[in-house]
C-alpha cells in the first residue's frame, strides 16, 4: 500500500472498490442479499452492540451499497457516507440525526421545491420548525438563527434558480452559532464543488441525477466531514445519551464518526428509508464516468445558455456564468469548472408560448427531472403549477414564463437546432397574444 | 519513531501481537470497553487490561500496572493508552520500562512530553488515532461502514 495523494478520477474509479477479497472479482459484486449470517453469538452481540464491524442486515448497511458511499465520500473529501433511497430521504436522514420536535433549521429560500414542502410543511408536523430565508443572504441567515437552531440547509447551486450559495459565508455563520451546514451538492457534483472544502460539514446528494447521470435509478446518500464538534447543548441528540440505543453516547463513544453512526445504526434503521443494492451498484457506475461526463454537460450548457442570450424570444437567461449574471462572482469561486447543466430561461409571451414551445421540441424530453444523459424540459406554468394563476405562480416565486432545461450529452448543434423550432412556435403565439 | 503515514501503522498493526491497554474500563458504554472488546473478539491480538481498580474484563485478567504485565507476560509489542493527556507521560516512562515496541496514544491523549520519552527511547509511536478504527481500516471492516478509508489498490486482498 502506498501514501500517495491519487486524483479525482482515479478515486472516481478505485476508492471503495478494490478488487474483491472473496473471489478476486474485478467489478464491484453485486450483493443482493437481505442478511448476512454471524460467524457466532457473541460476533453477532459484538455487531449489534457496534463494537464491530460487519454486515447485519440491508436496511442498515450492505457491501455493495457501502462501496457506492466509499467511493462518493472518496469524491466529497469527507470522512464517510450514509447511502438512502433517494435524495428527500438523504435530506430527511440528516436532519432527523441533529433534529428533534421543538428544534428549528434555517434555509435558504432559492431551495428545491421536495425540499420546501418536506422541511416547511412534513417536518413542520413533526414539530420541526423551518425558517426559509429569501436570496440566502448570508446577514438575513444569521438573523435567523435561534438558540434551538439545529443546522443551517443550503443548495451549491438552487434549483431551479441556479443560485450559488455563498458556502464559506454560510459555514461561518453556522459554526460562530455552534450548527452545522447542510449543503445540497446535487446539481454541482463533487466534480464541480466540493463543500467541504468551503467550510461545509454535512452534503447531501440526489443521486438520481447526475452521479447515476442515464436517468435510471433513483439514490440519495449524507457525506460527513467528520470535523464538526458536538456539544451537549447544541446537539443532544449525538451528545447525550441516547434512549434509541440503549443510553449510548454517540460523540463520546464515536468521535468523529459520531454523526454518520447515528445516521446509520438509529435514524436510517428507523426510518427504512434504504437504497437498493442494485441502484447503488449503478450508481458506482455512473460515478466511474463523473469526472469524463460533467465537463461535456457544462460545455453544453455554455453554448444552449449563449445561444437562448442572444435570441429575441428570450427574455432572460438564469446561468450564473454569463455576464450579467448576479451570481457570476460566486460562480467563480466555488464553481469555477463551470455553473452546471441545470438553469432557466424566461419566454417572452408567457404561459402560452411556454406551452408552444414545449409542445414543438423533438429532441428535449418533457419530464420532471434533471441529470440524465439526455436533455430535458418543463415548464411548470403549464405543468406541475398548471392550477396556479400568474399572481399565485409568483408568489411561489416561480415565473409564468420560465422554462427549466438540464441540458443533457447530445450534440450541441441538435440542442440548438431544436431549440430554435420550439422558439419560433413560441413567437407565432406570442404574436397571436400581441 | 513517529508514525504518520497508513502504511506505518498498517505495518505495525501487522508484526504486533500483545496489546497490553492502560486504562481499559468494563464500562460497556466507555470508548475503552469498545476497544478492548473489539480486539478481543477479533482473535488477531492478545489484549491485556492494565488497571488497578479491576481483577478482569470479560474473563481477561487485568494487570495493576505495566511493570507487572511485564514481569509476567514479558514486554508488549503495544500500549495502547486511555489516560488524560496530563497522566501520559508517565504512562510512557512504564512503556519504555517494560521493553514495549511501541505506543498508542488514543484520540485525544495528546502530549508532547510523552511523545518524546516514547520517540527517544527507540518506541515506535502513533498519536491521536484509535486502534480499533485502524485494525478496521486495514482489514475491510471500516469499508463495510461507507466509511472513507484512504486506501485505494488494484491487488486482491484477503482478509
Amino acid at each position: 500500500m502506498t501514501d500517495h495523494a491519487f486524483g479525482f478520477r482515479t478515486r472516481a474509479l478505485h476508492a471503495g472498490t478494490p478488487p474483491d477479497g472473496a473471489t478476486g472479482a474485478r467489478a464491484l459484486p453485486l450483493h443482493l442479499s437481505t442478511s448476512f449470517v454471524f460467524d457466532s453469538t457473541e460476533h453477532a452481540a459484538e455487531l449489534f452492540a457496534l463494537r464491530t464491524y460487519g454486515n447485519i442486515y440491508t436496511r442498515i448497511g450492505n457491501p455493495t451499497v457501502a462501496a457506492f458511499e466509499e467511493k462518493l465520500a472518496s469524491l466529497e473529501g469527507g470522512l464517510g457516507a450514509v447511502a438512502t433511497a433517494s435524495g428527500l430521504a438523504a435530506q430527511l436522514i440528516a436532519v432527523l440525526s441533529l433534529a428533534q420536535s421543538g428544534d428549528h433549521l434555517v434555509a435558504t429560500a432559492n431551495v428545491y421545491g421536495g425540499t420546501v414542502t418536506q422541511f416547511g410543511v412534513t417536518l413542520k408536523r413533526m414539530g420541526i420548525e423551518t425558517t426559509f430565508v429569501p436570496g440566502g443572504d448570508p446577514d438575513a441567515v444569521r438573523a435567523a438563527l435561534r438558540p434551538n437552531t439545529r443546522a443551517v440547509f443550503t443548495e451549491t447551486i438552487g434549483n431551479p434558480n441556479g443560485g450559488v450559495a455563498d458556502l464559506g459565508a454560510l459555514a461561518a455563520i453556522a459554526h460562530a452559532a455552534g450548527v452545522p451546514l447542510i449543503v445540497d451538492n446535487t446539481f454541482a457534483t463533487p466534480y464541480l464543488c466540493r463543500p467541504i472544502e468551503h467550510g461545509a460539514d454535512i452534503v447531501v446528494h440526489s443521486a438520481t441525477k447526475f452521479i447515476g447521470g442515464h436517468g435510471t435509478v433513483l439514490g440519495g446518500a449524507i457525506v460527513e466531514s467528520g470535523r464538526f464538534a458536538w456539544t451537549p447543548e447544541r446537539h443532544p441528540l449525538l451528545a447525550t445519551p441516547s434512549p434509541g440505543y440503549h443510553g449510548l453516547n454517540f460523540a463520546e463513544t464515536f468521535g468523529e464518526y459520531a454523526f454518520l453512526q447515528r445516521a446509520r445504526v438509529e435514524v436510517l434503521r428507523d426510518v427504512g428509508a434504504s437504497i437498493s443494492p442494485m441502484n447503488a451498484w449503478l450508481l458506482v457506475q455512473g460515478l466511474e464516468t463523473l469526472a469524463l461526463r460533467i465537463p461535456q454537460h457544462v460545455a453544453n450548457a455554455r453554448a444552449v445558455a449563449e445561444f437562448l442570450r442572444g435570441r429575441d424570444e428570450v427574455a432572460w437567461v438564469a446561468y450564473a456564468e454569463l455576464p450579467d449574471s448576479p451570481e457570476r462572482a460566486r460562480a467563480a469561486r466555488y464553481v469555477p469548472l463551470g455553473a452546471g447543466a441545470v438553469f432557466t430561461f424566461g419566454l417572452r409571451g408567457g404561459r402560452d408560448a411556454g406551452r408552444a414551445f414545449i409542445e414543438a421540441l423533438e429532441l428535449w424530453s418533457h419530464l420532471a427531472n434533471v441529470g440524465d444523459a439526455k436533455s430535458l424540459v418543463i415548464h411548470p406554468a403549464s405543468t406541475t403549477h398548471q392550477q396556479l394563476s400568474d399572481d399565485e405562480l409568483r408568489a411561489a416565486g416561480v415565473n409564468p414564463d420560465m422554462v427549466r432545461l438540464s441540458v443533457g450529452l447530445e450534440d450541441a448543434d441538435d440542442l440548438i437546432w431544436d431549440l430554435e423550432r420550439g422558439l419560433a412556435a413560441a413567437a407565432r403565439v406570442a404574436a397571436v397574444a400581441v | 519513531m513517529i508514525l504518520t503515514t497508513a502504511a506505518e501503522r498498517r505495518a505495525l498493526l501487522d508484526r504486533s501481537h500483545t496489546v497490553a491497554m492502560v486504562g481499559a474500563s468494563a464500562n460497556q458504554t466507555r470508548p475503552s470497553y469498545f476497544v478492548f472488546s473489539f480486539l478481543r473478539t477479533r482473535g488477531t491480538f492478545d489484549v491485556t487490561p492494565i488497571n488497578p481498580t479491576l481483577s478482569a474484563i470479560d474473563g481477561v485478567r487485568a494487570y495493576p500496572s505495566l511493570a507487572a504485565y511485564a514481569a509476567e507476560r514479558g514486554a508488549p509489542d503495544i500500549v495502547d493508552v486511555f489516560r488524560r493527556p496530563d497522566e501520559a507521560p508517565q504512562v510512557a516512562r512504564d512503556a519504555v520500562a517494560a521493553g514495549a515496541k511501541a505506543i498508542w496514544f488514543q484520540y485525544g491523549v495528546i502530549n508532547d512530553e510523552a511523545i518524546r520519552i516514547a520517540d527517544e527511547a527507540g518506541l515506535a509511536v502513533v498519536v491521536d488515532r484509535c486502534i480499533k478504527v485502524e485494525s478496521a481500516r486495514f482489514d475491510g471492516g471500516l469499508a463495510l461502514g461507507g466509511i472513507n478509508t484512504g486506501l485505494l489498490t488494484a491487488k486482491r486482498r484477503v482478509r
